[in-house]
Order: structure tokens, then sequence, then C-alpha cells
């Protein structure tokens, strides 16, 4: 379907030539560029809007499809298309934006204005990752990420940010460059970038199992995956505010995306062979990171190691496909497994993302990040503390709450695969409540701790309004999933699909997990 | 040899730098200190004449003139205008470094144009006794530039240093160029490689022969064994020197081993492959793990060459069409990113103040914010960072390696690339996150503004539209 108007260009640019025009206001006129920063965050989210009404939910081909060539002589083009995997993640993307923009306000004082153009041409870059259907303007993208969140970390961040940002921009540009090395691999084998090729791409098992490899290598570091979280605390803590809500919320779902668009499709049978693998890191970061989380004194750490353990529902959720046809012979709730992992990192993009915010208004007030220093919050602050118990509610996964949906999806799917996964992936109804809860507990309730505490001032209307449309966002999806439900489906579907069909070459057809039916038809329009 | 319009027109360029040269020369001597600008004006306009001429006369196919001893083809029209216009950026950039110091005399000019002209005549040699004519010319012209200011030790050192090792060089260069003219009984290339062709390894003389002349080229570019002169001389040598020898140079020697090994032995290309390839190797392993270790920029960016030149030979060995092209693109675009580089590190410079260790670029963000995001976006380009020139140069050049099934070396490559991102980010680090350490303001000419700003902004455009120049390149070799 190619579509005359082309909105992802819009929806990648504006915010990109937003970030130029902030960035050329200077800092003389502060609230000149939080204005203009707002307007050009809302503007794009109004734009995008149009992604969700003018898509087409009944068919798995890519939508608002665009194609033009951007370097000839080597069949890169520059080719722009969603479907309902992405087309949500763009949505959650442009969304977030606008809470990060007004919760830097007027909290940032140095160089505002570099501030929010850094992280309106982050949003473009950011929609861009998730549109590219082209693997170079991918991987371009991927990379050009790293830079402005390099820059937000290292000037905005908090006293150990060099540490942090390094740390963290070493970390992924390792996993990336292994991943860029497959893609060249594949490139040369498929002839073009195109990521549709790819797909449709036949692949012995050894070439297979090393793709997959790199690209574990970079999406696992991105969501991240234990043992390569480490990276995630460190940012985290040290981000400001608003680098800890795009971290969590968005870029954390690039990686969960990628082995979305990547792994699965692209090495299927290696994916299928290797699914222990990831499985094993799920888990792992389910339970024990759940238990780091549990002991941290640090809020915003304690945040970081939640979103690593709901991560790791998400991989799980994705991963889970192979063992349910091993083990019932069939690939019913595989879909529902994928759904989950995909309503899992919506959910957690509001969830996490309203967290940190939470977190950024009371470190605004008293400058400490210690549970230790806080106590009692609510007797000062009633309508923080509620909107606190809130997300921390659904955090841990209550019912109603969008952060139930996605995990109720994966744990009922994990149970057709295996009884002992289900039941693992489970402990994380106690732990996440534990670990949250106990740090509510801790900071909003009882008597107030300190002379500090006694002087906080209540939430003020910006901070009511990023809160309460998250609050809004959380509770919708969560009592009413269909439409996000709905818009994924026959995308799902069809990559479940496809992930069934063995790629390996005829040579080797006898080693297929799941026999050799027909070649999956190509998406391309 | 006849002097007669079919041998002139090709070689026009030359003429013109030549005659520049010899202008500034004599006219110099007629001008008064305070009128010694005019040097830099007269040879900005040679260089741009240069150019012109270059344009002119180029395009078409090859032609030979001189009785082969010249050849002007694609490769020559992009490599001699990329090597003027990078001379052009070092002249720009170097200007109020030299007039702060009273240093803006007609000698830095006749020796920089001369080196120019010995660029030149690399770029279009067609015989090994051209390529090496052209190649001593430009190295003794930079062994005086390096040591062009008299009252400084580290200068005089960098200066012994660099002509003993470039000596060195050169003789073994010709060393190997004696044998190759004894195996083939030629010195022009076309008949040496039909030479070659015949006689294939068989002939021990050729393959030792090959061995000198890779040597001779690794100590030209700079490549690990062969690089212990490259730190140093960035180092001593002053800054707009350490500039003009980090940049355009590097497009000359990239000509230069295209001549020798792809024109006069591509048929004993599994040969040279081998070498290259551990030179290769060794050059993006030490040179960027050295680099970390490095407190002066000047001699952490001499090791950041050493590993660029690993990736332009990675590009050279891969022996395909494509990796000629990937390969002279890395080269054009390092050459524009090392003169990028040096030129904040001038404009970081003044008056009895030179910029040159990694503390010194504290807090240019706070200082001059333009600056700091060229300089940024030049860093992001030097680590191989998307959306920046710097990234399209590896992935043309992995994809090259891929592409003869030479994976691992991609691989290799990439592992190092993570380990050099590290030295570049912290140069971001120290411009953004770091307070500045002095008040002075930094106080440049528009001249030197422009410059920079075109010359930042193409990293990016570059980056973001490598249609054009990849186009060039490849062309060059087709």
């Amino acid at each position: 379907m190619e579509s005359g108007f082309p909105l992802l260009t819009l929806i990648i640019w504006l915010p990109i030539a937003g970030g130029i025009a902030v960035l050329a206001s200077g800092d003389g006129n502060r609230s000149l560029s939080r204005w203009m920063a707002l307007t050009f965050a809302v503007l794009t989210f109004v734009v995008s809007l149009g992604l969700w009404i003018g898509f087409d939910s009944t068919t798995a081909k890519m939508q608002f499809v665009e194609h033009v060539s951007w370097i000839p002589s080597v069949k890169v083009f520059y080719y722009l298309g969603v479907d309902g995997i992405s087309m949500p993640l763009i949505v959650l993307t442009t969304f977030v934006t606008i809470f990060v923009v007004v919760a830097g306000w007027d909290v940032i004082r140095y160089r505002p204005s570099q501030y929010l153009a850094a992280f309106l041409i982050m949003e473009g870059i950011m929609v861009g990752v998730f549109a590219a259907l082209d693997a170079l303007l991918f991987y371009v993208l991927w990379e050009a990420m790293l830079i402005p969140m390099f820059i937000i970390i290292g000037v905005w961040g908090g006293p150990n940010r060099v540490y942090a940002t390094i740390k963290f921009f070493l970390f992924t540009f390792f996993g990336s460059v292994f991943m860029l090395v497959a893609l060249i691999y594949l490139y040369f084998k498929a002839g073009s970038f195109s990521i549709l090729d790819f797909h449709a791409l036949e692949l012995g098992m050894t070439a297979q199992v090393l793709i997959f490899i790199a690209f574990l290598l970079a999406f696992a570091v991105k969501v991240p995956m234990f043992p390569v979280h480490t990276w995630l605390p460190d940012a985290h803590v040290e981000a400001p505010t608003g680098g800890s809500v795009i971290l969590a919320a968005i870029m954390l779902k690039i990686g969960g995306y990628g082995f979305l668009r990547f792994s699965l499709p692209i090495a299927p049978d290696a994916s299928a062979s290797l699914d222990w693998l990831i499985i094993a890191m799920s888990l792992i970061a389910v339970i024990y990171i759940g238990f780091v989380a549990l002991v941290q004194q640090d809020m915003k750490k304690l945040i970081a190691y939640s979103s690593i353990a709901h991560m790791g529902f998400v991989t799980l959720g994705f991963f889970i496909v192979f063992s349910i046809v091993r083990h019932t012979g069939g690939s019913a709730g595989s879909v529902m497994g994928i759904e989950g992992g995909m309503v899992q990192m919506v959910s957690h993009g509001f969830i996490s993302g309203a967290l940190f915010l939470c977190v950024g208004v009371l470190y605004d007030r008293v400058h400490s990040r210690q549970i230790a220093d806080y106590g009692g919050v609510i007797n000062t602050m009633p309508w923080f503390g509620a909107f606190l118990v809130f997300f921390a509610m659904s955090n841990a996964g209550l019912p109603g709450t969008s952060g139930f949906v996605g995990e109720f999806m994966v744990i009922l799917a994990a149970f057709r695969a295996d009884f002992w996964f289900a039941f693992l992936a489970a402990t994380t109804l106690v732990l996440a409540a534990a670990f949250t809860l106990w740090m509510v507990k801790r900071v909003v309730f009882g008597e107030v701790g300190n002379p500090k505490v006694a002087a906080l001032q209540d939430v003020n209307g910006r901070e009511i309004f990023n809160l309460g449309a998250l609050a809004a966002a959380v509770l919708a999806f969560g009592l009413w999933p269909a439409p996000l439900v709905n818009v994924m489906h026959t995308t799902v579907q069809n990559l479940v699909v496809q992930v069934g069909a063995c790629k390996l070459p005829t040579a080797e057809a006898a080693a297929c997990l799941r026999g050799k039916p027909a070649p999956v038809a190509s998406l391309a329009p | 040899m006849t002097f007669n319009s079919a041998n002139l027109l090709p070689v026009l360029p030359e003429i013109a730098i030549l005659i520049t040269a010899a202008v500034v020369l004599v006219g110099d001597l007629y001008l008064k200190e305070k009128d010694k600008g005019v040097n830099h004006a007269l040879a900005l306009v040679g260089l741009l004449v240069a150019f012109a001429l270059t344009g002119l006369v180029g395009g078409g196919g090859r032609v030979l003139a001189f009785d082969g001893n010249v050849v002007r083809d694609l490769m020559s029209d992009v490599l001699k205008a990329a090597a003027l216009i990078l001379s052009a950026l070092a002249f720009i950039y170097a200007r109020p470094w030299l007039k702060d110091r009273s240093l803006l005399a007609g000698e830095y000019y006749v020796l920089a144009l001369c080196a120019v002209l010995g660029m030149l005549v690399m770029i279009s040699a067609n015989t090994f006794l051209t390529l090496y004519l052209g190649l001593e010319l430009l190295a003794l012209s930079l062994y005086a530039l390096v040591a062009f200011d008299r009252d400084s030790k580290g200068g005089s050192e960098a200066a012994m240093k660099y002509f003993v090792l470039g000596a060195l060089g050169s003789g073994l260069l010709l060393y190997g160029i004696s044998m190759i003219y004894g195996a083939t009984g030629s010195i022009e290339l076309g008949a040496v490689a039909r030479a070659v062709a015949e006689q294939g390894t068989s002939n021990k003389v050729l393959v030792f022969g090959i061995a000198f002349l890779v040597i001779g080229i690794g100590f030209k570019f700079g490549a690990v064994p062969f690089h212990m002169w490259v730190p140093d001389i960035y180092e001593g040598a002053p800054t707009p020197v350490a500039l003009f020898v980090s940049s355009a140079p590097k497009v000359a020697a990239f000509a230069m081993t295209v001549r020798m090994l792809v024109e006069g032995l591509s048929a004993l290309h599994t040969d040279w492959q081998g070498m290259l390839v551990i030179l290769a190797v060794a050059s993006i392993g030490l040179g960027n793990v050295a680099a970390i270790a490095q407190t002066n920029i000047k001699r952490m960016f001499g090791y950041s060459t050493i590993s660029h030149v690993g990736f332009i030979f990675l590009g050279l060995l891969a022996g395909s069409a494509q990796g000629y092209a990937a390969a002279m693109f890395y080269t054009l675009i390092y050459a524009l990113m090392s003169a990028g580089a040096f030129g904040i590190l001038i404009i970081l410079s003044r008056e009895g103040f030179d910029a040159e260790k990694l503390e010194d670029l504290k807090g240019l963000n706070e200082r001059d914010p333009w600056y700091a995001a060229m300089m940024a976006l030049l860093m992001f380009s030097a680590a191989g960072v998307p959306p920046t020139v710097g990234f399209m140069g590896k992935l043309l050049v992995l994809e090259a390696v891929v592409r003869v099934d030479m994976v691992w070396l991609a691989l290799v490559a990439v592992f190092f690339s993570i380990i050099g991102a590290f030295y570049y980010l912290r140069v971001v680090k120290f411009i953004y996150f770091d307070q500045p350490t002095t008040a002075v303001p930094i106080v440049t000419t528009c001249a030197v503004r422009a410059t920079m700003t075109v010359n930042g902004l193409a990293i990016l455009f570059l980056g973001l539209f490598p249609a054009a120049l990849l186009g060039l390149c490849q062309a060059a070799f087709r």
C-alpha cells in the first residue's frame, strides 16, 4: 500500500526540525524555547495519531510505505513503513516525549534549549528506527540515537554521569557493531538492504546461528537482558528525569522490537534451536533481578532493576513460541505470547515512565533519590502519594491496570509451553509487588521522616498533567486492552506463521524442526 | 619527450602550482612584514587555479603524457581535486596561527606548495620513477615544514626523526622498485603489469620486490609496524604542519599505493593481500589501543590516524573495484576529518599558547557552542557513528571485505572500533561535560569560522548523502 502523503517522513522530521529550531532559539528566551519544544512535541503526537487512525489492522502488509533511493550504488533506500508491531511503538514514542518536555519545564536550568532540542531530535530518530524497513537506514538511526542520549546523560546527569554515559555508549556500541557485520552479510546474500528481503532469505544453520548471536548481542544489550544489563542501573541513576523516562519507556523497547523485526523472522531456525538461551536469560532476569531490586536503596536504581525484570517478560513472551510448538504440536497460544510481550512493552512504557517522573518530582524538591531520606510523604503530598501508589500497583501487575494484561498473557502462553516456565515467571507477581510496594511503604507512608519531607509542596499543575495523563493511559489499556491487541493481531499472526516456516536451504531441510511449508509470501508492497 | 600541448595539457594543474610556488618565492622578497598576508592570498589563488584546471582538463578517458611517464584518469582528477581542497583547508586554518607567531613568511607557502606539487605528481604518476620523484618532493618539503618553527625544540626533533625514518622508508621503497625493475625490465606501470602477468610468482625477485614496496608503503602511510614516526611527528610538529601532514599527503599515498599495487602488480594480488592483512589488523589494533593511553591530543590523533590507515588497507586488500572505491572514499573522508580536528586545535591555540592536551578542550561548549558541535561531529565521525560520514566509510570498507569472504577481518575491525570509540568519546566528554579551565575567549576570523562550518557540516552532509562522492570513487575504478 503506497500512501500518497509521506506521513512517516513527517513524523520523523518534524521533531528533528523542531529540535534544530529550538536549538537556534538559544538560551536567551527560555519560555520561548520551552513553548516551541512543547508545540513541536504535541504537533508530532497529533500527526502520529494519523497513523493509528489510518491504520488497516486487517492486513499484515507494511503500510504508509515510502520508498526513495538514498545511495543507489549500494542499493540503499530511504524505505519506511509500519505494521502492527511498529505502529503502536511509534505512537508511544510521540506520546511519551510530550511528558519529557513538560517534566523538564523549569527544572532544567543549564542550557534548556540544548536539552529540549536533544529530546526532540531523539524523538525523530527513535520514530525512524521503528519505521525503517531498510536495514542500513535502521542501523544508521539506531546508532544515531546514542549521540543525543550520550549528551543528555553526560551534560544534565548526576554526579557520576561521565562514567555512566560512557558505559552506556560503549555497551550499546559493542552490541550493535556485530549487528552491522550481520547486516552486511545479509546484504551480501540478499542483494539488497531491505528487511523484508532478509525475511524471505534462505539461510544455512551455521549462518543463522551466527546472525542470531550478532543480533542477540545488539538487542540483548538494548533490552537489556541479564547478564549485559549492568549499564542500565548506572545510566538511569545518573540520567536526568527526562533521560530516564526516554530510556525506560522507549529505548528498551527498541531492543524488544529488534527481536521481533530481525531475530525471529530472519533466523527462525536458529531462534528455535537457541530459544532455551533466551528463555533462561529472561527467567533469570525476572527472578534474580527481582531479588536485586528488592535490596536497592536508591529509588531510581530500584525502578531500573524493575524495568529489567519486566523486560524479561517481554523476551520470554517472544521466544516461548517454539516451546509451545514443541510441547503442544500446534502454535495456538504463541500469538498470545508475542502479543503479551508487545502489550507489556507498551504498558511498561507508561508505567516506568510515570515512575521515573514520580522520582523526578521528589528529586526536584529534596535532591535525593535515597529511599531512606523520605518517609511519610503522603502527609505533605497527598496527590503525589496517590499517584505513586497507583503506579506502584500497576508496576506490580494489579488487575485493572495495563501492567496486568501483558504479564497475564505471557504467563498464560508460558503455561502451554511448560508449567515450570509459567511458575517461575509468575513469581514476578510476588517479587514485583514486594519491591515496589515496600519502596512505596518506606517513601510514602508512615510518619513524616525528616524536616525536608515536612516542608514538601504537593505536585503542581504541570506534574499533575504528566502523571494524570499517564495514569489515564495505564487505566485505559488495563481495562480495555482490545484496541491495542487488535491493531497488532494480524501482524503477530503473520509473524508466527513466518517463524513457523523453516528457512534452511533444501540441502539442510532434514534438520528442520518444524517441517518445511511453502515459503512465506513476501510482504513487500 | 616533446613539450607540445598534448603533453602539457594534462599537467596544467601541476604547472599552475609550480608557477605559484615560484611567484611566492620571489615575491616574498619584496614584501614588507605587514604585507605578508599577500603570500597567503597568492597561495590560495594558486590552489584555486589548479583546482579549476583539474576540472578543465579532467573528465573523459585515460590520457598518457610524456612518453607514458604521466597519466591522467578519473582517479587522478578526483584525488588531485581532493588534495588541492585539503591543502586549501590547511592554509586557511594555519593563517591565524602563523600570524600570531610572526611566521607568516613566504617559506611556509613555498614549502607547502612544493609539497602539493609533489602530491600531484604522485597522483598522476605512471612510472615508478615519476612516483618516486613526486614522493621525494613531497617528503623533503614536509621534513622542512616540520622544522619550520626554528625556535621550537620539539619541532626540530620531530623533523630529524621524520627525516631519518622517512629516508629509510624511501630507501626500502626504492630497493623494492629496483628489484621489480630487475625482474620485469621496465619502470612503466603498464609494462610491469604485463611482465608480472606472464611471470607470476615464479620469479622470487619479484616477490621480494613486492615485500619491499609494501614496507615502503607502510612507512609512508604510517601502518604498524612501520608507524613509529607518526605519533612523534604529530606531537612535535607545529599544529598547522601536523594538520597538513595528516590530511592531503594521505590522499597522495593512497594514489601511490593504487598505482603500484593495483595498476602495476594486480596479478600478484594474493601475495600483497596477505601482507596488507597483517598491516591492517596490526594498525587497527595498535592504533586504537594505544590512542587510549594518550593525554596529548595531537599524539592521540597520530594513533587514530594509524587505525584509520588500517581501514584504508582493509578496502585495498579486498582486491575488488568495490574495495578500491571504498578505500578511496575512506581516504578522502579521513583526510577531511583530520583537517577539521586539527583545525579545531589551531582555533583553540592563541599567541603563546598551543592547544595540545586533551584538557585544553575542556568546556568548549561553554566557550563556543558552534565549534563544540563541529568537533563533536568530527569525533563521532572518526568513531564511525552514524549519521556521520565516518560510518559510511567504515560500512563500505566492511562491505568490501565481507564480499570477498573475509568476515573475520570485518569482525576484528569492528571489535577494535569499539575500543576506538572510547577515546573519541572522551574528547566529546571534555567538550560537553566539563567546565572550561580558562576564561580566555576564542577569537577566530570569519574565514576560519566559515571554513570550519563547511568542514564540519560536510561530515554530516556526506554521511546523509554519500551517493555523489561514492559515485566519483566508483567511477575511478570502473
